[in-house]
C-alpha cells in the first residue's frame, strides 16, 4: 500500500475511534450478533484460529457469543454455502466467511443456482438473508490461486448483491447493512486493506447498500475505483495535483446495486472517466461500469474512457511481477496524463 | 453409527406396532393415489402441449414420498428433487397451486416462475424442488442448522436420488451434520436410473446405505415400494434426529415406472423389468393390505379413487382458468 486508506470523518453525531478495517469489520459482527440472535458466523478458522480468522475478522466472536454461534467448519466450502442458504431460508441469518475468493470457485452452484434464485423461482415467497464474507485481491506474494479478485462472477449474477468497502468505516457501515438485508449479499473485502486505519462511528452505523462516494473532489477527470484502487487513486491524485491536475475519485462501494447517478454525476462536471480495479481487464466491471455511462451519458465525455486494471494473466508469484499484473498508483497517473493531455 | 444398528436393516423390526390410525393410514394412501393421479394428468396436460420445459413423473416411487413424510410434523421441512411433485403433496402441498405452476399461472406456488422444478412452499415447510441433482441436500442441511440454532426440535427430510449420491456435497453436507448432529434425515429414492445412468453400474457400492457407516451415522436400506417400511424406517430416524443425536440415511429401493422425463427414449432398461416392478405395485399392495386386514373395504377404497380423480379435475380446471402473469412481474421479486 503507497497511502493508508483516510476517509474524512463520517458525519453524525457518533464516537468516532481510529480502528483497522479488520477491527473495523470485526465490530459490525459483534455488533450484529448483540442484535440479533439469528445472526451467525461460521466458516474455516472463524473461531480457534489465532483468537478468531486468518485475518483476525472473527476474533474473539467465539468468546462472546460462543461455538454454536461462530462455528469453525471442515474445509467444504460447497457445504459452507449450501448450508447457509439453507440456514437463512429457515429463518435464521447466517454469515459465511470464506478464507479467499479464490476458493468460492468451490461453491459456485449453491451461490449462483440456489442463494441468487430461490426467492425469484420461488415466486417471491421466501427470503435468503445471507452474507458470504471473502478477501480477495494481490500483492502478498500469494499467487495464481489465492490472490484473485473475482467480484465480476458475482456481479453477473441476477438475485445477489456484491459490496466492496475500501475504508475501515465503509466496511462497518456496509457489513452492517448487509446483515439487515433480505438478500444474499457478497461481502467482498481486500486483503491489503486490513491493516488500513480510519475513524470509524462507534455503535450502530450503517451505509446503505448503493450509495457511492466521493472520495476526493476535483475538476478535470473522473477515476472510479474500487478496494486498494481508492488510496491508490488517491495516491494518484495526490501527484497530479502537483501538476495541476483535479483527479475526482469516486468509490461506489457496492456494485450491486450501482450507484450510478452518482458516477454520472461526476462524469458530467469532468467530462473524462477512468476505472480502475485489480481484477482482470476482460470482462471486469470496469467495462460495465464504462459501458452504463457511454450509454448514458455520450454527450458528456470529452474523450473516450480508460480502464486501468489486472493484466490478464493468472497473478504471479514474484513480487515484480505480482506489482506489474495489478495496477499501480503510477499507471494511474500516467493514464490520467494521457486523458486530460 | 452403533454396531447395534445393522447396515441394510431397518431399525425397526418389521412387525413392530407402528401406531398409526386408520385415518392416518387413509389419509397416506388418499395422498399416494392423488400422487398417482396429478402426474398422470400432468403427463396428459404435456402431452396437449399445456406444459413447457419437462415434467419428471413420480409415478411407482409414491409410497416413498408418503411414507417419508407420514412421520412428519407440520413445522418440519422437506427438501425435494427435480422428481418433485409426490414429495410436495405428501407434505401437504396444494395439488390446485401446483397444478397452476405446472402450467404457468400466476395463481400457481411460484407466480409462474418456476414451473415444475421449482415448486415450493416455505412457510408449509417446503423448501423446494431442485433442478440441481444434489441441490437440496445442503439446503436440507442448512435447514437443520437453523433448527438446532434456534433450540427448535424441528427435523428436515432431504430426499435425493441414487445420482446424487455422487454429488460432492452429499459428502461435505454428510460429514458436517454428523459432526454437528444436525437434526436431518437423508432419504435416498434409489429408483434404478439418473437418466440412463444405472444405479449398480454407477455407484460403488450395491447397497448405497453403507456410506452412512463413513460418516458415523445409522444407514438403513428399506422396500420403497412398501410404504409401511418406508414410514419405520424414516421414523426411527425422525424421531433420533428430533432427540438431538444427529443425522441418519435411508435408502428407499424403489422404481420410476416410466422415463426420467417425457421424451426419455427409453432404450437402455427393456420392458419385462418394468413390468416385473409393476407387479410389486405400492398402491395396490398398500390397498390390499388394509383391505386383507380388514381396516378398510375394498368398496369404499375404490369410491376414493373416483374422488381423488375429481380433486385433481378441479385443481386442473382452476390451472386452466386462471390468468397468465402479467409481463410486469417478470422484474419483480429478484431481490426482497
Amino acid at each position: 500500500m503507497s497511502r493508508p486508506a483516510v476517509a474524512p470523518a463520517p458525519a453524525g453525531e457518533a464516537e468516532t475511534r481510529v480502528l483497522t478495517y479488520a477491527e473495523a469489520l470485526n465490530e459490525a459482527l459483534r455488533e450484529e450478533m448483540r442484535r440479533d440472535p439469528r445472526v451467525f458466523v461460521m466458516g474455516e478458522d472463524v473461531a480457534v484460529w489465532g483468537g478468531g480468522g486468518v485475518f483476525g475478522v472473527t476474533r474473539g466472536l467465539v468468546e462472546e457469543f460462543g461455538p454454536q454461534r461462530v462455528r469453525d467448519t471442515p474445509i467444504s466450502e460447497e457445504a459452507i454455502a449450501a448450508l447457509a442458504v439453507g440456514a437463512a431460508v429457515a429463518g435464521a441469518r447466517p454469515v459465511a466467511e470464506f478464507m479467499y475468493v479464490d476458493f468460492m470457485g468451490l461453491a459456485m452452484e449453491p451461490i449462483v443456482n440456489q442463494a441468487a434464485k430461490i426467492r425469484y423461482m420461488f415466486g417471491g415467497k421466501a427470503r435468503v438473508p445471507l452474507v458470504l464474507r471473502a478477501q480477495e485481491g494481490a500483492g502478498r506474494g500469494n499467487a495464481a490461486q489465492h490472490s484473485q479478485s473475482l467480484e465480476a462472477w458475482f456481479c453477473h449474477i441476477p438475485g445477489l448483491k456484491v459490496v466492496t468497502p475500501s475504508t475501515p468505516a465503509d466496511a462497518k457501515g456496509l457489513l452492517m447493512s448487509a446483515i439487515r438485508d433480505d438478500n444474499p449479499v457478497v461481502f467482498l473485502e481486500h486483503k491489503l486493506l486490513y491493516s488500513a486505519k480510519g475513524p470509524v462511528p462507534a455503535g450502530e452505523y450503517t451505509i446503505p447498500l448503493g450509495v457511492a462516494e466521493c472520495k476526493r473532489e476535483g475538476r478535470h477527470a473522473t477515476f472510479v475505483g474500487i478496494h486498494t484502487m481508492v488510496p491508490k487513486g488517491l495516491a494518484a491524485a495526490d501527484t497530479l495535483a502537483r501538476e495541476g491536475i483535479e483527479l475526482e475519485v469516486v468509490d461506489p462501494r457496492t456494485l450491486v446495486p450501482f450507484d450510478l447517478d452518482a458516477v454520472l454525476a461526476s462524469v458530467r462536471k469532468t467530462g473524462r472517466l477512468i476505472v480502475g480495479h485489480e481484477a482482470y481487464e476482460r470482462s471486469g466491471i470496469g467495462a460495465e461500469i464504462i459501458t452504463q455511462v457511454v450509454t448514458a451519458a455520450f454527450d458528456a465525455l470529452d474523450a473516450p474512457p480508460v480502464r486501468v486494471c489486472g493484466k490478464n494473466v493468472p497473478i504471479p508469484y514474484n513480487p515484480r511481477l505480482e506489482a506489474a499484473a495489478v495496477p499501480q498508483a503510477e499507471d494511474i497517473v500516467a493514464a490520467v496524463r494521457q486523458l486530460v493531455a | 453409527m452403533s454396531p447395534r444398528t445393522p447396515v441394510g436393516k431397518t431399525s425397526m423390526p418389521p412387525d413392530a406396532p407402528i401406531g398409526l390410525t386408520p385415518p392416518q393410514l387413509w389419509e397416506m394412501l388418499r395422498t399416494m393415489m392423488m400422487i398417482r393421479k396429478f402426474d398422470e394428468r400432468a403427463l396428459e396436460l404435456y402431452r396437449e402441449g399445456l406444459m413447457r420445459g419437462t415434467t419428471h413423473p413420480y409415478i411407482g416411487m409414491e409410497g416413498v414420498a408418503v411414507g417419508a413424510c407420514a412421520t412428519l410434523r407440520p413445522t418440519d421441512r422437506i427438501t425435494s428433487t427435480h422428481r418433485g411433485h409426490g414429495h410436495c403433496l405428501a407434505k401437504g402441498g396444494d395439488p390446485r397451486l401446483m397444478m397452476a405452476e405446472l402450467l404457468g399461472k400466476a395463481t400457481g406456488y411460484c407466480k409462474g416462475k418456476g414451473g415444475s422444478m421449482h415448486i415450493a412452499d416455505v412457510d408449509a415447510g417446503i423448501l423446494g424442488a431442485n433442478g440441481i441433482v444434489g441441490g437440496g441436500i445442503g439446503l436440507a442441511t442448512g435447514a437443520a442448522l437453523a433448527a438446532q440454532l434456534a433450540g427448535r426440535d424441528e427435523v428436515t427430510l432431504c430426499f435425493f436420488g441414487d445420482g446424487a449420491l455422487n454429488q460432492g456435497i452429499l459428502h461435505e453436507a454428510a460429514n458436517l451434520a454428523a459432526i454437528w448432529k444436525l437434526p436431518v434425515v437423508y432419504v435416498c429414492e434409489n429408483n434404478q436410473y439418473a437418466m440412463s445412468a444405472r444405479a449398480d453400474k454407477f455407484t460403488s457400492v450395491p447397497d448405497p446405505a453403507v456410506r452412512a457407516v463413513a460418516y458415523g451415522f445409522p444407514g438403513v436400506g428399506c422396500d420403497g415400494m412398501d410404504v409401511l417400511a418406508v414410514y419405520r424406517a424414516v421414523a426411527a430416524a425422525v424421531a433420533r434426529a428430533r432427540a438431538g443425536e444427529g443425522p441418519s440415511l435411508v435408502v428407499c429401493v424403489t422404481y420410476r415406472y416410466l422415463g426420467h422425463h417425457v421424451g426419455d427414449p427409453l432404450n437402455y432398461r427393456d420392458t419385462a423389468e418394468v413390468e416385473e416392478w409393476r407387479r410389486r405395485d405400492p398402491i395396490d399392495r398398500f390397498a390390499q393390505d388394509l383391505v386383507s386386514h380388514g381396516v378398510f373395504d375394498a368398496g369404499r377404497i375404490e369410491a376414493l379413487g373416483g374422488e381423488v380423480a375429481r380433486e385433481i379435475e378441479a385443481a386442473v380446471a382452476f390451472a386452466k382458468s386462471s390468468p397468465e402473469p402479467d409481463v410486469a412481474t417478470l422484474t419483480e421479486d429478484v431481490y426482497a
